[in-house]
């Protein structure tokens, strides 16, 4: 992999339809949760029944639900939810997994078995269930349900990690670093992270849309965000005795979901492509 | 006291079909600033011999016998002694300038890391150094290339960064395992003369590994002819280019192409491959090969004789191969 200069950095990236496409629509998800946290067109914590399934109109975009909230307001506020979800999430994943998989990588042996098995193990039970589990021994809650998500993060990275980190183990230069006299860790940290670097990127971008729908399914479940705090996963709970008479209140939350997943891993594709031309099917 | 000394060198890779013995009861010599080659075929434990000699053999290997630096046997030496050696006392040049070098750093920052590592220079003392030394290996344009990353540079130049940095803390012995095979036959001249003459300036000593014997010939004093992982014949490079006695050895040297032969003439070849270094066979190793190859042979190992002061040999039929050199043994 060649480093690209800083213009054509810029050029591929403006040249990867998938990158521009999911930059904007993440970028547009990242401006609702940073506007929702100052201002939204209407309140998200008053209940006031009397303005029930509003249709929409000016002053209500979308409409209102069924406690008489609106709709816009709460999808705005539920973005912030789902992006505090994902950037723990994943962070909790990425920096244990990561340091578990080149720890398993660099030492080799029965520490890179256990590491590896003890992966399998968790990856043995489905992400939604090994969720379900974590917040049943934690107890509900939003908080828990991001540890849970950021657990089930931790062997994806892990895995990963190790398995692209082991390429780079055989390779000539990390060889040469070793006669150059350089131990394990150094060489860990100088030659395999930084040639690794761009793979872990794009799984961040996938693993962030998979923790927003992790978290969209807990909540969905009662197991994660818990009312009054608005969340895409609980709107959608709520809309749910409602499917036939008010669809829409539905409709909104799933699209929201969709457009911010789409818009992720559109976006990780994108950086697959101007971060590594070797993985791109394109050139 | 020799800088090093290898006695009864050993090592084996466990298999999934048992042991191969890549290298077996190895010894060398080197004094300080004398250059020793091994030559050989692909296969022959030449680059598992540099390997052991650095202690970076897979994790499959077993080592035994003793490897001596200036009196220090290195097997015996752990992992973080045996960091504080490797590019500082000896270093190591590999094969392949295209991938040795790593693809996200500067040649620049990848030259200042072991002056920084092993003598602890600081970050402008080692630039200093570095653009020193990328002069001295003839790179034209320091103080621009030491900002390139690898693939800005060709082959020979990264050969050059590979030999500076090799060269950075002034090791005691060079290891430099094939360093022209990948580099094209203008280049490689080059590169040999700079190897030749950096180790003679510093006082180096230099294992120079190589298939070829034309460079064994030109840039060694010592020479270790090497067959299924154990040296077959060595001594000093005149005397053994003069005297060509082990099967092997003439095979080799048969096997060179030479310049003016006619055009419609096959090369000549050892018949054969070399030996399944799992199932080596009994005896010499050579025999399957050996056009001289009788019962004895087959059974066992043969003793190394003395041909001179500095000419050992290991072969049972040794009369007999002195006295076909004249005729030639594979025509």
């Amino acid at each position: 992999m060649s480093r690209p200069s800083s213009q054509s950095f810029v050029s591929r990236c403006l040249n990867s339809r998938s990158f521009v496409v999911g930059g904007l629509m993440t970028g547009f998800l990242l401006s609702c949760a940073i506007i929702s946290l100052f201002w939204t067109p209407g309140e998200v914590y008053d209940i006031t029944i009397a303005d029930r399934f509003f249709a929409p109109s000016a002053s209500h975009w979308f409409g209102t639900d069924q406690f008489g909230r609106d709709i816009v307001s709460l999808l705005m506020t539920g973005t912030q939810n789902s992006i505090t979800v994902g950037v723990v999430a994943v962070s909790i994943g990425l920096f244990t997994g990561v340091t578990l998989g080149l720890t398993a990588s660099a030492q080799r042996g029965w520490v890179e078995e256990l590491i590896m098995r003890l992966s399998d193990f968790s990856f043995a039970f489905p992400a939604i269930l090994s969720a379900i589990m974590i917040t049943a021994i934690l107890g509900p809650g939003g908080v828990n349900s991001i540890i849970a998500i950021g657990i089930y993060n931790v062997p994806v990275f892990a895995r990963l990690t190790r398995g692209t980190a082991n390429a780079i183990w055989t390779r000539e230069y990390v060889m040469a670093a070793r006669a150059a006299g350089k131990g394990k860790f150094r060489i860990t940290l100088e030659h395999v992270l930084p040639n690794i670097r761009s793979i872990i990127i794009v799984q961040i971008t996938i693993q962030f849309a998979i923790a927003i729908l992790a978290e969209a399914a807990l909540s969905y479940l009662g197991l994660g965000t818990q009312p009054p705090n608005p969340s895409w996963g609980r709107m959608l709970n709520e809309a749910q005795s409602l499917m036939f008479f008010q669809p829409m209140q539905a409709i909104y939350p799933g699209v929201a979901i969709a457009l911010a997943v789409f818009g992720l891993n559109l976006l990780g594709d994108g950086l697959r492509d101007v971060l590594d031309p070797r993985l791109s099917r394109k050139r | 006291m020799a800088l090093l000394e290898v006695e009864n060198l050993n090592v084996d890779l466990s298999t999934a079909m048992g042991p191969a013995r890549a290298v077996r009861n190895l010894n060398l010599t080197l004094d300080r600033g004398q250059s020793l080659g091994i030559v050989g075929e692909s296969g022959c434990g030449k680059s598992m011999t540099a390997l052991a000699l650095m202690g970076l053999l897979p994790e499959n290997a077993v080592t035994t016998g003793e490897i001596r630096l200036s009196n220090e046997n290195l097997l015996k030496k752990s992992e973080r002694d045996l960091c504080s050696i490797r590019g500082n006392r000896m270093a190591m040049i590999f094969q392949e300038p295209m991938t040795s070098l790593n693809p996200v750093h500067s040649v620049g920052r990848q030259i200042m890391e072991p002056l920084r590592l092993h003598r602890g220079l600081s970050k402008t003392d080692a630039k200093k150094k570095a653009l020193q030394l990328m002069d001295r290996v003839g790179i034209p344009n320091p103080e621009e290339r030491i900002a390139n990353f690898p693939h800005q540079l060709s082959g020979g130049q990264r050969q050059r960064v590979m030999i500076a940095i090799a060269l950075s803390c002034e090791p005691d012995i060079l290891i430099a395992d094939e360093p022209t095979t990948a580099l094209d036959v203008t280049i490689q001249d080059q590169i040999l003369e700079l190897i030749h003459n950096l180790v003679a300036e510093e006082g180096m000593a230099l294992i120079l590994i190589s298939h070829d014997l034309g460079v064994i010939a030109e840039n060694t004093e010592k020479v270790a002819v090497m067959y299924g992982g154990t040296v077959v014949e060595s001594g000093a490079t005149d005397q053994i280019f003069g005297q060509l006695s082990h099967p092997y050895t003439q095979g080799l040297f048969a096997a060179m192409p030479k310049l003016g032969m006619s055009r419609n003439k096959r090369l000549t070849t050892i018949p054969g491959t070399v030996p399944d270094l799992v199932n080596l066979p009994s005896g010499c190793t050579f025999t399957d090969r050996c056009p001289l190859a009788s019962n004895i042979c087959k059974e066992t190992t043969p003793p190394i004789e003395e041909l001179g002061p500095a000419h050992t040999v290991a072969c049972h039929n040794l009369k007999k191969a002195i006295e076909a050199r004249s005729t030639g043994l594979y025509e």
